[in-house]
């Protein structure tokens, strides 16, 4: 069972050193003279998508394109270019496909206020349950129920 | 509302939803849309494939429809759709094909066209990447249809075949004739 452990331990170890030199491998050569230009760089990557493999970060991925992509964005930013206007260049050749976040516009209003939209609905149904049975008492019982209920509570009471 | 009415509503909003995700099911995410169609080509000044020592433009692309066809000879998909596009450039002599050869090597790419014959009445040579990134090209093979006025029309992502022909390009290629 120890060895088990062990083993386990071991391939974690080993999967995460390669992991490691993967992120090293990639984005070792992408450096600035002003490191807060370097961290600007990180994160400007990791906020845009690969499109070949598109669960994955330009930061992240490994294919061909990828790369070509992360050295234009190390280019213009070399450049001086400011981050909106990495962002807007890219967007203008891939589409908003490229930004892990999409843009706030008339096509992705349902993205964004669909969640709440749905609350808004549910809430409201809630409510309206709530009320009805608040608004409807139940109603005084008649003399003939009345009678009958005196009738049931002295014959338990035998 | 009656009773049964009101039952009915669960299951329709369920019929909703389940009809919903069924056509998200035929989507391919693969298949990005292009912003560049119904705007004009981007700059496209590369050198010939054939000939190293002749420099192409965008220029190349006007006064006749063309397809701008990005292959590589790495690319399995590219082979796949080669005979294809021998038959349009054969048989379509108002429509040139023209070759945008991606992230190649030119001996390689030449060798391709010299086993399975040449469509491309001209081909660019982009090993970079370089127009690539402007055409928002991310993998081979894709075509695009650009009018004779130089105007993006449509993007095909993956290979032609004679269905997609059909279907997809012819179309949009009759729209351009008639313009």
């Amino acid at each position: 069972m120890k060895q088990h452990y062990q083993l386990a331990a071991a391939a974690l170890l080993i999967s995460l050193l390669a992991i490691g030199t993967a992120a090293a491998y990639t984005l070792e050569n992408f450096t600035f003279d002003d490191p807060a230009r370097t961290a600007e760089f990180r994160t400007l990557i990791g906020e845009l998508r690969c499109l070949v493999c598109q669960n994955e970060s330009l930061a992240g991925s490994q294919a061909g394109v990828a790369q070509d992509l992360r050295k234009e964005v190390y280019r213009m930013m070399q450049e001086g270019k400011s981050r909106d206007e990495i962002v807007a260049f890219l967007v203008a050749r891939y589409g908003d496909f490229v930004l892990y976040e999409p843009p706030l516009k008339p096509a992705t209003y349902i993205l964004w206020f669909g969640p709440f939209l749905f609350v808004g609905i549910g809430g409201w149904l809630l409510w309206r349950t709530l009320q009805r049975d608040k608004a409807t008492p139940e109603p005084d019982l008649t003399a003939a129920e009345q009678a009958r209920l005196q009738q049931l509570l002295t014959k338990t009471g035998d | 509302m009656s009773k049964t009415s009101r039952a009915l509503i669960p299951l329709s909003i369920f019929i909703a939803l389940a009809a919903l995700l069924f056509y998200g099911l035929q989507l391919n995410p693969r298949e990005v849309p292009s912003p560049l169609v119904n705007q004009p080509a981007p700059a496209l000044t590369l050198p010939s494939l054939k000939d190293p020592q002749q420099m192409l433009t965008a220029e190349r692309l006007r006064g006749k429809v063309s397809l701008v066809n990005v292959w590589a000879s790495w690319c399995p998909s590219c082979r796949q759709e080669h005979a294809e596009l021998m038959r349009i450039a054969r048989e379509n002599n108002d429509v040139q094909v023209i070759g945008l050869n991606w992230k190649d090597t030119r001996p390689e790419a030449l060798e391709m066209l010299q086993q399975f014959g040449d469509p491309y009445a001209e081909i660019f040579f982009d090993p970079d990447n370089r127009a690539g990134i402007d055409w928002g090209v991310y993998g081979a093979p894709e075509t695009f249809i650009v009018d004779a006025q130089g105007v993006i029309r449509h993007k095909r992502i993956g290979p032609i075949n004679r269905e997609v022909w059909q279907t997809e390009m012819l179309p949009i290629i009759e729209q351009c004739r008639g313009q």
